[in-house]
């Protein structure tokens, strides 16, 4: 049967910002099914609130909403654009939950806008819990037992019920407080204690524990004629009671035999139907008890998500796409499967190769929360790795993390390594005992202890094969550091079939990872590309999607085009995210448009760069230097385009070049001459321009006597480091000569950078590109929070709108003289402070930065992909691009953050990225392009109501005005005992409240209460004041907002008072570039 | 032990023994199913076959007596990737080496099988010698040209049981059937028995009046290995029993229905082997996806009998899957609705098959 023609229209809603659960799995999917929509013929209309999308690109959908998800702005949307239909299962939990509340205020009603995939009784049935587990009872299923008691009595009727051990969980907490488990009546009656206290509305759930289950995921698609097919089964390594996502994953499933598989296939075909999905992808999860085989649901997704971009990147076949175009219609055998071109999607892909997926944390970002995982996800991304076995897969998924590690073990990278002691058997039981971000390092140590497989499983619930495999990695390491260099052949041929790297070899055998490459070369070892093709190479496979292994045939097919390789980013983490995907998506893009063959070397399957068509040929290998080199060798590209994929390809640039590999655009030299405070220094004196006073150390000595002439305050960060990791302002000796320690670790053999750091300064964001002889600014951002907070947690405005016109051209004329210079071509990235109108250097980066998508969402211009042809040799002029584009509309970004995740974590920002993603407004004036910005990252900007001000004395001066402002507005204003004083001296109104260390009833009693709507709290250095400290927290749980900064303060004001004025309006993205509309 | 992998094209893999030793001659086949290598190896079609498995790691969960699909070992030999000598799994009884071993089957890994799989893929089946014994490629690859191959070859002789017997289930008895051994995959008895079928199994050379002797409700035509042009005997009672009773053929039964119907059989370029198997249920326009394992084909074009009328179709490369007769109760499919291994998406068959006795029995 065709496609329906009796709806025309259709909107799709994203995800929006890159949060913790929810990352760049849906600007994939979003953007295959934007893509096959349009591919039908159909209008396709897009809200989503993230700019650094493939998605919000202006040709993906015909009419793109950069506007706040929420249900209002997607019912102004659905008012304006009328479309026949609503697809609500491409943008994660978010698209979900607010196409249901669009639906339940009746605009879809009243404009006859159908809701098509998965209907809101779907949706429900799906996540509704009892719902749910009526729905699997009618099916013959279980999940579970659980259900909610409120009070301690009832508590012990259950759990008689449910049996133990029993978990108890606080009802609605808020921030992840998880849960306890009781194995009798008396740990019962501590944890429903402790739990209905914890919980808001003073109620536990009681839920059967099946922790040390095993867990596996379906993702099975299902079409109108009810055919439904299993595309990927997936094992978590790890067991129940470690939330999927903070999993290691491996597919297909490896300890099912075909009788438990299909018993699983068949329960997952049966919830599809149960609960309705009409058409497209849903993700089912199941436990297994290991005893005998027992099978419990866990949950359905009837959408598509994080696992099944895994499952499509795992398998080739692209779920979202599919999902789409059954969602108008089609069924899964009118679908031809792209890969293999002669046949359809109604088939199940097989595999023949192992997949695992590992993710990626970020704790060493939240030093004051314990590395623990539970079954709240906290891990910001995930790398991918293929292998023919599951140790190959394993270890390159292990290199492919970006922690500074090339395998399980013995690559003298793990700190027990490099301080050459193994760690303490307590210290190992421990560390597996309890799922954390390092246990897999830890079943290393703990099979080097010979500590049994039974007990190891007994500790850790993980399946015993997953230790076997682990066990003979074990093995094969000590093998290898028994043996002699050079190794025969034999042997280096079987480490590399089990996945050990050139730099594992090396330490093992104390060489250097070139003496492994030269013994490979001498022995005639290469590695082979085989092809991911969903079939196991039973048809043909036309798609050139290819992953490394040591066997015999080599299928990579290399052409006699002219290419050129682009290095992607590896995996999402905080400081390296979707913007840098963007980038290289563009890059691949601008070689197509240029007649170059593209190929993407990347190893994150949650983004659009790893899609199969994205490029024309993609590798899917962990970005290191042999995993690189190998597929130079192969490939033999014109170049390498190392500058877009951000920090980890830019680390490569130096060993590449090296190597003899061309690096397209600006030189690594002029990379590294950012980078060298010394050489760096001396270019900025030849141009007459200043940074802040500063030097470098070594050690923590150099840096005390550095500090001690630049004078405190200082700023500490090491060099070569992304997103400000281990970055910090410090205001006295003692901080600084533990912190410098820690920089030091940070980046080791590099040196510990240390600025005078400027307070009250106004800080620049200025993106330019370059041909090497033009220069053009693409933007300039303000910062809205003033210099000391990381750029990429500071909320920006662009054009500028505080600065005046001499200051910006001195930045212009600045940017311009440094890309000539350092010889930019391609993009670069300055920030600048300003203080009292003199301008400073803070940093330059002659690279794509994370501003790059914002920036051409803002402007209207592609820069990432002009920046690839400038690459190739093109002049700016040449593609049109003469001079700056100042948009007339006022573009905000805002930051969002991940605090919720991690109980105990102080919000306050410094140096120190901490966010996970951004969202953009834009609108006409400033207020209301902030408004957007702050209702499109989750804040909910009051209108009438409270402020809270309590600041420290250098900013009480500053903040009068704003508390006018908001009194003017209508608001009340209460402060702490100082604040209050100094704004009742000023004949500000206000009533005092206690601080928590005053006594009852305080400031959090207040925000509790609901009776405080807006909190302005600075405190800005120094180590975080208990007061100031609980009242971040309680807003966090709240949902209070807040500003830390007085310039925030000031932006706040301006929005609430956009929020006053009219009602916020919207337009598209189309609309404000191509001058449609206005 | 070191082994080789000689195919009549001269291709030369060489691997390591895991289980066994020795030398065997066959036609190589890949299946492509991800899990069930124990029902693949015991399955009676594999009978004269060679079989490597596409997915690279077998033996993760380890072998049990229920997952066999016949007495034995069928398959000539076994080859594979990487071989886990670890089980996991708390039905695992034994190791697959062990298993192998105990029946002096040659199992060997450290083969890319993709290469293999895809030299089949593009050249077809081939005759192929796995040698533990001989490491001379030039007398292996000779001696996998001179070995017998399939086409033409009879091994239904080898493999159907050597006299009657009976199997039935727990459940009420509703219907007689007798099941013509061709090499029956036992989850098809327990199929049938499941659904109230008692079942008198008789050997492939049983004749039309022995079976009519029986008094059966209905006739069941199982799978089996080679060619099933090479079976005319069976193909003969078929006939004299197409309008005695409702028939119901799977795989090579389907093929020898085929024939009844005067149709012919073909030889696939590789075959269909594996668990992911479109196929199109022309009749209601469902799609399935099937187990299947079968190198040979009934041409749809050679069905040429009016009353004869396609109801499935493979939707990879619309070869013929599944027919019916529109006026005797006669159907059968190509695919293995008994599933082990593979989806159970056509179990609903068994149940046509009981509702068609169950009709036939009325009129």
């Amino acid at each position: 049967m065709p496609k329906r023609n009796d709806i025309k229209k259709i909107l799709i809603i994203g995800s929006g910002p890159i949060i913790i659960g929810q990352a760049c799995e849906f600007d994939y999917s979003g953007t295959q099914a934007c893509k096959a929509l349009k591919e039908e013929g159909y209008e396709v209309v897009l809200i989503n609130s993230n700019p650094a999308t493939i998605m919000t690109d202006p040709e993906t959908a015909d009419r793109t909403y950069i506007e706040p998800i929420t249900p209002e702005m997607v019912s102004m949307v659905v008012e304006r654009e009328r479309p026949d239909a609503l697809l609500p299962t491409l943008g994660g939990q978010t698209g979900l939950n607010t196409a249901i509340k669009v639906a339940e205020m009746g605009t879809l009603d009243k404009c006859g806008v159908e809701m098509i995939g998965a209907s809101v009784d779907v949706i429900k049935k799906a996540e509704d819990r009892n719902l749910f587990r009526k729905a699997m009872q009618n099916i013959g299923l279980r999940i579970p037992k659980s259900d909610i008691a409120r009070g301690m009595e009832e508590a012990r009727e259950l759990a008689g019920q449910v049996g133990y051990p029993v978990i108890v969980r606080p009802s609605f907490t808020l921030g992840g407080t998880g849960g306890g488990v009781a194995y009798n009546r008396e740990d019962l009656e501590k944890w429903v204690a402790w739990g209905l206290d914890a919980s808001l509305i003073g109620e536990v759930m009681l839920e059967e524990s099946i922790i040390g289950w095993k867990e596996f995921e379906l993702e099975v698609m299902r079409d109108k004629n009810d055919n439904v097919v299993v595309i990927c089964s997936i094992e978590n390594l790890d067991a129940m009671g470690v939330h999927t996502g903070d999993s290691i994953t491996v597919a297909p499933a490896q300890t099912l035999s075909d009788r438990e598989y299909q018993k699983m296939r068949d329960a997952s075909i049966a919830i599809m139907r149960e609960i309705g999905v009409e058409t497209g992808g849903s993700n089912v999860q199941f436990a297994v008890n290991p005893k005998n085989g027992e099978l419990v649901v866990i949950e359905m997704n009837p959408r598509v998500s994080r696992s099944s971009a895994l499952a499509s990147k795992a398998t080739g076949f692209p779920i979202a796409k599919i999902a789409a175009k059954l969602a108008v219609g089609y069924t899964l055998d009118e679908i031809p499967n792209d890969i293999t071109r002669e046949t359809f999607a109604s088939f199940e892909p097989t595999l023949d190769y192992c997949v695992v997926k590992i993710p990626r944390w970020t704790f060493e970002k939240f030093p004051e929360t314990e590395d623990y995982l539970t079954t709240a996800m906290k891990s910001v991304g995930e790398t991918m790795a293929i292998g023919r076995t599951f140790k190959e897969a394993l270890q390159k998924g292990l290199r492919s993390l970006e922690i500074g590690r090339f395998g399980l073990g013995g690559d003298g990278k793990g700190r027990s390594e490099r301080e050459g002691i193994d760690p303490p058997l307590d210290e190992i039981i421990q560390k597996i005992s309890t799922p954390n971000s390092e246990r897999i390092f830890y079943l290393r140590h703990a099979l080097k202890e010979e500590i049994e497989i039974n007990t190891i499983y007994e500790l850790t619930g993980i399946d015993p094969w997953f230790l076997h495999q682990l066990k003979e990695i074990t093995e094969m390491e000590a093998e290898i550091a028994g043996a002699h260099f050079p190794l025969d052949r034999g042997l280096l041929q079987r480490s590399k079939e089990l996945g050990f790297s050139d730099v594992q070899l090396a330490h093992l055998l104390k060489r250097k990872d070139d003496n492994i490459r030269q013994l490979r070369e001498q022995q005639g070892l290469k590695c082979v590309y085989k092809l991911v093709d969903t079939c196991a190479a039973e048809f043909e496979a036309y798609t050139p999607y290819y992953y490394s292994t040591y066997e015999k045939e080599n299928e990579a097919r290399v052409t006699k085009r002219k290419k050129v390789m682009i290095l992607g980013g590896g995996p999402n983490r905080i400081g390296q995210g979707i913007e840098f995907d963007y980038c290289c998506v563009h890059a691949s893009f601008a070689l197509r448009e240029e007649g170059y063959e593209s190929i993407m070397v990347n190893s994150n399957p949650e983004t659009v760069s790893t899609d199969y068509d994205t490029s024309d040929k993609l590798y899917f290998e962990p970005l290191t230097k042999e995993d690189v080199l190998n597929i130079i060798e192969q490939e033999k590209p014109e170049g390498v385009i190392v500058q877009f994929g951000g920090q980890t390809p830019l680390n490569l640039a130096n060993p590449l070049s090296e190597a003899g590999v061309r690096i397209l655009g600006t030189s690594p030299d002029s990379i590294d001459l950012a980078e060298d405070r010394e050489r760096f220094k001396a270019i900025l004196d030849k141009l007459g321009l200043v940074q802040p006073d500063n030097g470098t150390a070594m050690s923590v000595e150099e840096a005390l006597k550095v500090a001690e002439v630049v004078g405190y305050p200082v700023v500490v960060r090491p060099s070569y480091v992304l997103g400000g990791r281990a970055m910090k302002i410090v205001y006295d000796q003692k901080t600084l000569e533990g912190f410098a320690k820690e920089a030091i670790l940070a980046s080791p053999g590099h040196p510990v950078l240390i600025d005078k750091f400027l307070e009250d300064a106004i800080e620049m964001d200025v993106d330019a590109i370059s041909d090497g002889r033009e220069t053009i600014i693409c933007g300039v951002m303000e910062h809205i929070e003033e210099a000391g907070i990381h750029s990429g947690d500071s909320a920006c405005v662009l054009p500028p709108h505080t600065l005046d016109k001499d200051v910006l051209r001195q930045i212009k004329d600045s940017t311009r003289a440094l890309a000539k210079a350092l010889n930019v071509v391609g993009l670069m990235n300055i920030q600048y402070a300003v203080k009292d109108r003199e301008v400073f250097v803070l940093e330059v980066n002659p690279r794509a930065s994370r501003t790059i998508p914002f920036v051409s969402k803002a402007t209207g211009v592609p820069f990432a992909k002009m920046a690839t042809k400038v690459m190739l040799g093109r002049t700016l002029k040449e593609l049109g691009l003469t001079q700056e584009i100042v948009p007339h509309h006022i573009s905000v970004k805002e930051s969002v953050f991940p605090f919720d995740r991690f109980p105990g974590v102080d919000t306050l920002l410094g140096p120190e990225m901490k966010s996970t993603g951004e969202v953009m407004g834009i609108d006409t004036s400033f207020g209301a392009a902030f408004a957007k910005s702050q209702l499109a990252a989750g804040q909910n900007l009051p209108v009438q109501g409270t402020v809270f001000l309590s600041v420290r004395d250098r900013d009480k001066e500053h903040v009068c005005p704003v508390a006018e402002q908001f009194i003017k507005m209508g608001f009340n204003i209460v402060a702490t005992a100082g604040t209050s004083r100094f704004l009742q001296e000023r004949n500000i109104s206000n009533q005092p409240v206690k601080k928590v260390s005053e006594g009852r009833p305080h400031i959090v009693d207040h925000i509790k209460n609901g009776e405080i709507q807006l909190v302005i709290n600075t405190a800005l250095g120094g180590g975080p004041a208990r007061d100031g400290y609980n009242i971040r927290r309680a807003v966090l749980e709240y949902h209070v907002p807040y500003v830390t900064t007085v310039a925030g303060a000031w932006a706040m004001a301006s929005g609430v008072g956009a929020m006053l004025g009219e009602k916020l309006s919207i337009k598209s993205i189309q609309e404000y570039h191509g001058g449609q509309g206005d | 032990m070191k082994a080789i992998l000689a195919l009549e094209d001269g291709t030369i893999f060489e691997g390591r023994t895991f289980a066994g030793e020795g030398e065997v001659t066959g036609e190589v086949v890949f299946n492509t199913s991800m899990t069930g290598y124990q029902e693949i190896l015991t399955d009676p079609s594999y009978k004269g076959q060679i079989v490597t498995l596409t997915y690279p790691l077998i033996g993760n969960y380890g072998v049990t007596d229920e997952d066999a699909e016949s007495g034995a070992i069928q398959a000539e030999a076994l080859i594979v990737r990487e071989y886990q000598r670890i089980p996991s799994n708390w039905r695992s009884q034994k190791t697959l080496a062990d298993y192998l071993n105990a029946a002096g089957i040659v199992g060997v890994e450290g083969i890319d099988t993709r290469a293999l799989t895809r030299r089949i893929r593009i050249h077809g089946a081939m005759k192929g010698i796995v040698s533990t014994v001989d490491q001379d490629v030039e007398s292996l690859v000779q001696r996998a040209k001179e070995s017998p191959g399939l086409i033409g070859r009879d091994l239904v002789k080898d493999v159907t049981c050597d006299r009657a017997y009976k199997w039935e289930g727990e459940q009420e008895r509703r219907f007689h059937v007798v099941a013509f051994d061709c090499g029956a995959k036992h989850n098809i008895l327990r199929s049938l028995a499941g659904r109230g079928c008692y079942l008198t199994v008789v050997p492939a050379h049983t004749s039309a009046d022995e079976v009519k002797s029986l008094n059966p409700d209905g006739l069941f035509l199982s799978n089996g290995p080679g060619d099933p042009a090479a079976v005319p005997y069976v193909v003969d009672t078929v006939k004299r029993l197409l309008d005695y009773l409702p028939i119901f053929g799977i795989c090579l039964g389907h093929q020898l229905l085929g024939q009844a119907f005067g149709g012919k059989t073909f030889k696939l370029k590789f075959g269909h082997r594996g668990g992911n198997q479109p196929v199109k249920n022309l009749l209601t326009g469902r799609i399935e996806i099937t187990s299947q394992n079968h190198g040979f084909c009934v041409d749809i074009d050679s069905i040429n009998d009016p009353e004869v009328e396609i109801t499935h179709i493979n939707l990879n490369d619309q070869t013929l899957e599944g027919m019916r007769h529109k006026r005797l109760p006669v159907f059968s499919v190509q695919y293995h609705p008994e599933a082990a291994p593979g989806p159970h998406d056509a179990s609903y068959l068994f149940d046509s098959f009981t509702q068609l006795m169950t009709e036939y029995a009325k009129a």
